[in-house]
């Protein structure tokens, strides 16, 4: 187990002959504890996967440097860094039953039988394949081949760090929350640093400790879920994380106070000077409620999503859409909405202007 | 399109893929199949579009039997969850082909193909061949591609579920507008809860090659029939544990009771089945408590979700805001008695409505 640290790396694929490189990865410079649990959020295209493949060594990076507690590892190949990684889809072998599955990683490696034996015994147990060891793993459901892969990703005890590439893709709905809470208690378990590569929010927010959040090349943000969710930093990260996302609307100001449809929203975090650029103010969904006063809306729709619902609003050019309680009514007439003070955010060129509450 | 399922089941071999079925979808609706992998989603849809033939039954389109009638006669457009181009043409001439082979006329070819490419956000992307772009759009061309050609049945088998979750989010909005003017019956296939509340329409649930229960989606949701339904229709999935109930009270454990509804009261002693949604299980509150011991707590965005160990029972808490808690600690939880789900020995709801 150990630290990884990102020292200035950046990463272009060759360009073609004389063209100036495009980088996929913008300059990332980033420690990730040991033992800790990270996902690496972003839509396709993002460089999330640029980045796992620069930590696992499938790919050098044209600058920069990767460090394993302390030690230059930028040129070391993959099989050298003693890292484990579990990909989107099943890697097993169907002729081999369970148990040499899992043992295989550890026999490759001329561990005693005797302690594979243990190992494996261990590893199954934690993941429920305890009374399928025997089995073919050519029988098994696609969920049951992921836990094997899973479970072969886990076995080594002298590694690194786990890599896991949308693990959960393939995995139905109610088992993928079984899986999710199981791979969560097993890093509880095992402490060793997982990094785990997602488009989903849910699995990512869910899993990890740290979300490093990627956009376009770059990370845009690293942080606790619940600073992803309350303080966003840029307008991707608002609008990234949680469904529906972050509202973001054009805004003016006035003495330090943003205003919005022609009203002052009384923000409880006003701002000393105009910074200037693009303003817009960041709400989240569930920030927004109906009110006796406030800023005048036309309700476009109404979702039932059982347990709350989703209305889609509009004042003037700027639809919003807010989050209200599964048994509440909605306003028929002349309907007004208001915006919490407390969680209003605003936003300079895309970028969260700092006040005293980020 | 009326389609109507009249007795249909299909054998392949010793297997039973579909039960006996009937099923009237609603026509110029969205009709959603929501169950787990192998629930008989993908084969119903294959014996609507006329790719299978049913062992017994008749599908009736229009009220006119087409049982047997191949697929290429019949106005149907179906989508898979692997998608499939065409790796020599562009996106712009994938999404028109159908279009050329039905003999548009070029301008009005030009004008669907752009409307499609812009609602899936393709436009920046028409010159460029399938190997160029990403998987994500690569699903979404072939998306366009079936949607183009305006056939009177869609069938999508879980189509979003290789898509980035945000892209997802969007489709899921704009879907169901897509088709609202155009007529077609639609129908989709999730194996996500909460995907087929956000496209709402009318729901079938299945479980095991069987329709479990079939009607508007937020009934289907909020009135489940049985237990079979209420679990195929949860995520997380619905906490549940056996009552004693004597009278007008329930007892989940001799210091944990509440009245039950006068329905319920009427009916014999005995033990009966309770259904709980997670969402209605809160780390505070009013109703009645109950103490366990907090197994695994997670974080996700706005929401927390724990599971907990009650009288034996592993039950999900999902509430709003941020809750932490510690692995193994106890813990009082809450829920308003009049959001349980009653089902007798046959896990039967038993209706509490007023």
């Amino acid at each position: 187990m150990s630290q990884i640290e990102f020292r200035h790396v950046r990463h272009a694929y060759p360009p073609p002959k004389g063209q100036a490189p495009v980088y996929a990865l913008e300059e990332v410079s980033q420690v990730w504890d040991d033992g800790g649990a990270y996902a690496l959020l972003g839509p396709s295209g993002c460089g999330k996967t640029t980045l796992l493949n620069i930590i696992s060594g499938l790919l050098t990076p044209s600058e920069g440097s990767i460090l394993f507690d302390g030690n230059e590892v930028t040129q070391l190949p993959t099989a050298e860094r003693r890292i484990a990684q579990v990909f989107q889809f099943p890697v097993v072998y169907d002729t081999m039953t369970v148990f040499d599955n899992l043992a295989f990683p550890l026999r490759n490696r001329g561990m005693a039988e005797s302690r594979v034996t243990e190992r494996v015994t261990q590893i199954a147990e934690m993941l429920d394949l305890s009374d399928r060891l025997t089995q073919r793993a050519s029988g098994l459901t696609a969920d049951g081949k992921q836990k094997i892969s899973l479970g072969r990703g886990l076995v080594r005890e002298d590694v690194n760090a786990i890599l896991f590439d949308e693990p959960l893709t393939v995995i139905d709905p109610h088992l993928k929350w079984q899986l999710r809470s199981k791979l969560k208690e097993l890093h509880q378990q095992i402490g060793v640093t997982m990094i785990y590569v997602t488009h989903d929010q849910v699995e990512a927010l869910t899993f990890a400790d740290k979300v490093v959040v990627m956009y376009d090349g770059g990370v845009v943000q690293v942080g606790t879920p619940i600073e992803l969710f309350n303080r966003p930093r840029h307008t991707f990260v608002g609008y990234f994380i949680g469904s529906p996302g972050m509202n973001v609307l054009p805004c003016t100001l006035d003495q330090g106070q943003p205003v919005f449809g022609k009203q002052h929203l009384g923000s409880s975090h006003p701002v000393d000077t105009d910074p200037g650029g693009k303003l817009e103010i960041g709400i989240r969904p569930e920030f927004v409620s109906f009110s006796d006063d406030g800023i005048p809306v036309a309700i476009e729709k109404v979702e039932d999503l059982g347990r709350y619902q989703v209305v889609t609003v509009r004042h003037e050019s700027e639809q919003i859409k807010m989050v209200v309680g599964e048994d509440q009514a909605i306003p028929a007439e002349s309907p007004k909405i208001r915006f919490e003070p407390d969680n209003l955010l605003l936003f300079r060129d895309d970028w969260a202007v700092e006040t005293e509450h980020a | 399109m009326a389609i109507e399922l009249r007795q249909v089941s299909l054998r392949v071999g010793a297997e039973t893929h579909i039960h006996e079925t009937d099923l009237s979808l609603q026509p110029g609706k969205f009709n959603i199949l929501l169950g787990t992998t192998l629930s008989g989603k993908t084969s119903l849809m294959r014996l609507m579009a006329g790719l299978e033939k049913p062992t017994s039954g008749q599908l009736l389109v229009n009220g006119e039997d087409v049982t047997g009638i191949p697929v290429q006669k019949r106005s149907v457009a179906m989508v898979y969850q692997a998608f499939i181009n065409y790796p020599s043409f562009s996106v712009y001439d994938n999404i028109a082909s159908p279009l050329k082979v039905a003999g548009l006329p070029k301008d009005q070819i030009d004008a669907k193909v752009r409307q499609f490419a812009d609602l899936l956000q393709l436009t920046p992307m028409l010159h460029r061949l399938p190997d160029e772009l990403s998987g994500g759009q690569q699903q979404r061309t072939a998306l366009a591609r079936a949607l183009v050609k305006g056939a009177e049945l869609v069938l999508l088998d879980e189509p979003l579920a290789n898509l980035d979750y945000k892209l997802r989010e969007e489709l899921r909005d704009e879907l169901p507008k897509m088709f609202a003017d155009s007529g077609a019956t639609v129908v989709y296939a999730t194996s996500e809860p909460l995907e087929a509340l956000m496209l709402g329409g009318y729901t079938a649930t299945l479980n095991e090659g069987r329709v479990v229960q079939f009607g508007e989606t937020s009934t289907i949701y909020r009135q489940p029939h049985s237990l079979e339904g209420a679990r195929v229709f949860s995520d997380p999935p619905i906490n549940t544990a056996a009552i004693e109930k004597r009278g007008d009270s329930a007892y989940l454990s001799d210091s944990v009771s509440w009245k039950v509804p006068a329905q319920l009261a009427a009916m014999p002693d005995g033990r009966y089945t309770i259904g709980l949604r997670p969402h209605h299980l809160l780390p505070g509150g009013d109703g009645v408590a109950v103490d366990g011991e907090v197994q695994i707590s997670e974080i996700s965005g706005s929401e927390s979700i724990v599971r907990i160990n009650i009288e034996g029972n592993n039950w999900v808490s999902e509430a709003h805001g941020i809750h932490s808690y510690k692995f193994g600690a106890r813990s009082r939880f809450f829920f308003d008695s009049s959001r349980c789900l009653y089902f007798d020995a046959n896990q039967q709801r038993i209706s509490t409505g007023p």
